[in-house]
C-alpha cells in the first residue's frame, strides 16, 4: 500500500511538465520542488532537533551569492556548485557554532541576528553583492551536457535533486543520527549522562540543515538566474519556517506540502491581491492559534479519526 | 563642530531611543519569557499613529503620549486574546509575533503609504543649545534626557515599588511568586502594556530624527535583540549600558566602515555570547 503511493507520486511529479499545462505552472512546480528542499532542510532543526532557526534564508542566500560570484568569475559549473555549497558548509559551521550557545530562544534570536548581518551584507557591502541591485548571472548550468534552459529540463533537473533531498532525509530519520538528532531534542540531560555529546550531535544536524538550505538556494539562483537582498530577508526565514509549521514540523511529508502550500498561495495570492505579507502573517497567527500540530499531521489525525469511525467497533462484541 | 563629537551625540541620542525600545523588549522577555519580534512594529506604529495625530490638530508631546498608549492598547489585546493561550510555547510565540509583525507593517504600508514621513521636531526645542562653548542640537540633548528620566523612573517602578518587587520576584522565579500570591498572569499584561508603551513613545520621539518609513520595524528589530543578547534579559541597566554600546557602535561603525556597519554592529554581540551566552547583565542563560 505504502508502495503503491510512493510509486503513484513518484509518477505523478515526474510527469509534471506533460499534464500540468503551461510553462508557468511548470515554473511553479519547480518553485515548489526547491522550496521544499529549503524546508525539508530547516525541518532538519526546527523539527528533529527541536533548534528554531529564524536565520536559514542567510544560508539560502549564501549559497546563491557565492554561486553567483564564483559564476561571474568565469569558473565552471562543477567548481560554482562546489564552492557555493563549500561556502555554505563553512558559513553554517560558524552559525552554528555561534548560535549553539543558547538553545530555545537564546537560539531563536543569535539566528535573528545572524540572518540580519547577513542581510546587511548583502544591502550595504557594495563591492561585493552589489548591494540593492543584485547580481545577475548568464545562464543556468548544463550538467552532462543537457541544456536547463526550457521549463521543463529545469524542473526534471529540479526533481533530481529534490529526490535526493527526500532520500537522503529519509536516510536520515531512519539512521541511529536520527535517532540521536531527536533524542537532543527531547532529553538533552539523559542524552548527555548517556554519554552522546548533544553538542556535536547538534552541530552535525546544523551542517545537514544549512547544506541543503544551500543546495536549495543554489537552484534558485538557476532558476532566478539573479539574486538580490531579498532573498535574505527576514521574511524569507519566516516564510521557510511556515512551510515547516505549516506542514508540521519533524515530519518528512509536512515541509514539502508546506512549501507547496505557501508557493501556491503566495503565486495566487499575489496575483489578485497586493497583501501578501499581510496573509502570509496571517496565515502564521491562524495556524499557530488554531492548527498548532501542521496541516499533515492534523489531516492525518482527521483521517484517521474518520476510519475508525466506519470500522465496526469490536469493544461492544468483546 | 568636529565630526567626532557629531558622532557622540548622534550615538548618545540613538541610544537613548534604543534603551526606551528595549527596556520593555528586555522586561518582556525576562518575565514573560517572549521573544516579542513585533516589537519593532509597535516603534514604528507608534511613530505612524503620532503623524496622523499631528495632522489632526494635536500637538507633539500629546501625540506621542497618545500614540504610545494606542499602541499600548493594541499590545493589551495581542497579550490577552493570543499570547495567553500561548504560554510556554515559545516556537508558536515566535511565529504569532512574527506573523504580526507582517501584518502590522503590511497595514501600515497600506494606511500611511510607502513614502517616509518626517515628524517635525518640536517647535521649542528646534535649534541649537550650547554647552562648554560647543554648540549641540537642542532635539538630541533633550532625547538623551528623556531617556535618563525614563531610565530613573522605570528603575524607581522596579527597585521602589511594590509593583516593581512583583516583577523582579516573576522575572526570578515565575513558579514561586505564584505560590505566594502575586497574580502573575497580571504582571504579564502590565509589563506587556507597559513595554509596547515605551516602544509607540520611542518611535514618536524618534520621529523627527530618524523620521518614520516601511522598514523602520525590521531595523530597530535587530537593534534591540543585540541590546538584549548584549546587556542580558530583564535586567534595566543591561539594557542601559546595551543601548549606549549599540548606539556608538552603530554611529561610529556607519562613519568609519560604511559597507560594514552591521559587522561591526553584531561583533561585539557574538564576543558576548562567546564569553557570556547570558549577557553583561544576566543572571542567567538565555
Amino acid at each position: 500500500m505504502r508502495r503503491l503511493a510512493l510509486a503513484a507520486a513518484l509518477a505523478i511529479l515526474g510527469t509534471v511538465p506533460w499534464w500540468i499545462g503551461g510553462t508557468y505552472y511548470i515554473n511553479i512546480a519547480s518553485q515548489i520542488l526547491f522550496y521544499a528542499i529549503f524546508a525539508l532542510g530547516v525541518n532538519v532543526l526546527a523539527g528533529y532537533a527541536g533548534l528554531v532557526s529564524l536565520g536559514h534564508a542567510g544560508l539560502f542566500g549564501i549559497a546563491a551569492y557565492a554561486g553567483a560570484r564564483i559564476m561571474n568569475d568565469g569558473h565552471g559549473q562543477l567548481v560554482v556548485a562546489a564552492g557555493a555549497l563549500g561556502v555554505t558548509l563553512l558559513v553554517s559551521a560558524a552559525f552554528a557554532v555561534l548560535a549553539l550557545r543558547g538553545t530555545g530562544l537564546g537560539f531563536v534570536m543569535i539566528t535573528v541576528a545572524l540572518g540580519q548581518i547577513v542581510w546587511g551584507v548583502a544591502y550595504r557591502w557594495i563591492s561585493i553583492t552589489n548591494g540593492d541591485n543584485g547580481i545577475a548571472i548568464r545562464g543556468r548550468p548544463s550538467p552532462l551536457g543537457l541544456s536547463l534552459t526550457t521549463p521543463a529540463s529545469f524542473y526534471w533537473a529540479t526533481f533530481v535533486v529534490f529526490l535526493l533531498a527526500v532520500g537522503s532525509m529519509a536516510v536520515f530519520v531512519a539512521s541511529p543520527f536520527g535517532a540521536s538528532v531527536r533524542g537532543t531534542r527531547d532529553q538533552p540531560l539523559r542524552m548527555n549522562a548517556l554519554g552522546y555529546h548533544v553538542w556535536m550531535i547538534r552541530f552535525l544536524a546544523f551542517l545537514f540543515s544549512g547544506f541543503w538550505s544551500g543546495v536549495a538556494g543554489l537552484l534558485y539562483l538557476y532558476y532566478n538566474q539573479f539574486v538580490s537582498p531579498q532573498a535574505v530577508a527576514l521574511t524569507a526565514s519566516a516564510e521557510a519556517l511556515l512551510m515547516v509549521i505549516a506542514g508540521g514540523t519533524a515530519t518528512l511529508l509536512g515541509p514539502i506540502a508546506g512549501a507547496a502550500l505557501v508557493v501556491v498561495v503566495k503565486n495566487v495570492a499575489s496575483a489578485y491581491i497586493e497583501r501578501w505579507n499581510f496573509v502570509l502573517g496571517a496565515i502564521f497567527v491562524v495556524i499557530v492559534v488554531f492548527m498548532p500540530e501542521g496541516l499533515v499531521p492534523g489531516t492525518v489525525r482527521r483521517w484517521r479519526r474518520a476510519l475508525a469511525a466506519l470500522r465496526p467497533r469490536p469493544t461492544a462484541a468483546g | 563642530m568636529n565630526l567626532w563629537v557629531v558622532l557622540a551625540v548622534n550615538s548618545i541620542t540613538l541610544g537613548g531611543l534604543l534603551f526606551l525600545l528595549s527596556a520593555g523588549f528586555s522586561l518582556i522577555f525576562g518575565l514573560m519569557k517572549i521573544p516579542n519580534l513585533t516589537h519593532g512594529s509597535f516603534f514604528m506604529l507608534g511613530a505612524y499613529l503620532a503623524t496622523s495625530l499631528i495632522a489632526h490638530g494635536f500637538d507633539f508631546w500629546t501625540a506621542a503620549i497618545l500614540g504610545g498608549l494606542l499602541v499600548a492598547a493594541l499590545g493589551g489585546i495581542v497579550e490577552r486574546l493570543i499570547l495567553r493561550r500561548l504560554v510556554g510555547a515559545e516556537l508558536a510565540q515566535v511565529l504569532v509575533t512574527l506573523g504580526l509583525s507582517f501584518m502590522i507593517a503590511d497595514v501600515c504600508l497600506l494606511v500611511w503609504t510607502g513614502d517616509p514621513i518626517r515628524i517635525a521636531t518640536p517647535a521649542a526645542l528646534r535649534g541649537a543649545t550650547s554647552v562648554m562653548g560647543l554648540g549641540f542640537p537642542t532635539y538630541r540633548l533633550a532625547i538623551s534626557l528623556i531617556a535618563v528620566v525614563f531610565a530613573v523612573l522605570l528603575w524607581m517602578l522596579l527597585d521602589r515599588t511594590r509593583l516593581g518587587a512583583m516583577i523582579r520576584a516573576g522575572v526570578d522565579d515565575p513558579a514561586m511568586a505564584r505560590v505566594v500570591g502575586i497574580r502573575v498572569s497580571r504582571l504579564f499584561t502590565i509589563v506587556f502594556c507597559l513595554g509596547a508603551w515605551l516602544a509607540g513613545f520611542a518611535g514618536v520621539i524618534g520621529g523627527p530624527i530618524l523620521s518614520v518609513y516601511p522598514g523602520l520595524d525590521q531595523e530597530m528589530l535587530p537593534l534591540a535583540l543585540v541590546v538584549v543578547i548584549l546587556g542580558g534579559s530583564g535586567s534595566l541597566v543591561g539594557s542601559l549600558v546595551g543601548s549606549f554600546v549599540v548606539g556608538f557602535l552603530y554611529n561610529f561603525g556607519q562613519a568609519m566602515f560604511p559597507e560594514l556597519a552591521y559587522v561591526v554592529l553584531f561583533l561585539p554581540m557574538l564576543v558576548v555570547l562567546v564569553v557570556r551566552p547570558q549577557g553583561l547583565f544576566g543572571r542567567q542563560a538565555v
